[in-house]
């Protein structure tokens, strides 16, 4: 877990620094900027999928894609962070205790 | 920050703007201290220390990376798989930081203390204003505002869930992937950014089965860049 946490904040502070610190030309290459526009939308909706839907290397459906399921009408209702994330608190525990 | 300074104003009200910028930033404050909460408890009910989860929000202090880094390592995944998954979502403050650099003009130890503090918020307030000078206080009032109560929130909601005999129980291991997609649902705004999104997720689904677990994020981050890289006439997205 310490390594995890370790490496993962030193190198998050450098790629932060980096930005500070490097030319402005690399801005003008699109590709750069296309790839870093597109690397948190494509990592943050597998993480959407694989948190729901699988367990260790087992994909399978059970409460938690009722309450993420309900989760996702929260966020198209442009309901605030903390509803969101609630909302499918509150439904998985109701799917695991109604079952 | 240096509001003892006299400033000639180009026809602007500078200390009503200064007090909107500070009423922002504290606003903004407010709102993400109130994610922390849901990532203190989260990281807590997927087995971190109170004080590993605190130091993340310390030391790598970038919302999207740390509930990264804590997913991976619930699901099983190994410390740097882990660690690499949350340096992928962090590029974006690379980002970030080049589009802030000739706004702040900081050297030496002020950039040190700069460059923790690039995260979303602090960019989001500083771009776009009218004077450099707003620019400037625009990152710093942010920037520290979220980074206090960011911090406060870890820690209240790293014991509140500590507090809980069994988070899964309770449905909590539900909490990260409906954190991000309240994350993801900002930043999907075109066709193509939700190709994407679809595209990487199915792809990396594809191969749970036959990689280690963390792995299929690393293949999700390999389609967004074969994409980002090839994709030369493509229009602008916006």
């Amino acid at each position: 877990m310490w390594t995890a946490v370790l490496l993962g904040s030193a190198g998050c502070y450098l790629l932060k620094l980096a930005g500070l610190s490097v030319p402005r030309r690399l801005l003008a290459d699109r590709r750069v900027r296309r790839i870093a526009e597109m690397l948190p939308i494509a990592l943050l909706a597998t993480l959407v999928a694989l948190q729901t839907l699988t367990t260790g290397m087992r994909l399978g459906v059970d409460a938690r894609a009722a309450g993420v399921g309900v989760a996702f009408i929260a966020v198209l209702a442009r309901a605030p962070f903390l509803v969101v994330v609630a909302t499918a608190v509150a439904v998985t525990a109701l799917v695991r205790l109604v079952h | 920050m240096d509001s003892t300074r006299a400033q000639p104003a180009a026809g602007d009200d500078w200390p009503a703007a200064r007090a909107a910028v500070l009423r922002n930033a504290a606003g903004i404050g407010v709102a993400t201290g109130a994610y922390a909460l849901s990532f203190g408890a989260i990281a807590t009910a997927t087995g971190l220390s109170v004080l590993q989860t605190c130091v993340l929000s310390l030391a790598m202090f970038t919302g999207a990376s740390q509930y990264a880094l804590v997913g991976v390592l619930g699901g099983g995944g190994g410390a740097l798989t882990a660690a690499a998954t949350s340096l992928l979502l962090g590029t974006r403050n690379v980002l970030y930081g080049l589009r802030l650099s000739s706004l702040l003009q900081v050297r030496g130890f002020r950039r040190l203390v700069a460059a923790q503090l690039v995260i979303d918020e602090s960019t989001a307030m500083s771009l776009g204003r009218s004077s450099p000078r707003a620019n400037r206080l625009g990152f710093w009032a942010t920037g520290i505002s979220v980074y206090v109560l960011w911090n406060l929130g870890t820690l209240v909601g790293a014991f509140g869930a500590q507090a809980l005999s069994n988070p899964r129980a309770v449905g909590l291991d539900a909490a990260a992937p409906a954190a991000f997609l309240a994350l993801l649902a900002p930043r999907v705004r075109t066709r193509s950014t939700a190709a994407i999104a679809l595209a990487a997720a199915a792809v990396a689904m594809a191969t749970v089965p036959f990689l280690p677990v963390g792995g299929p994020v690393l293949v999700a981050a390999l389609v967004a860049i074969v994409v980002g890289a090839a994709a030369r006439s493509a229009p602008e997205a916006g």
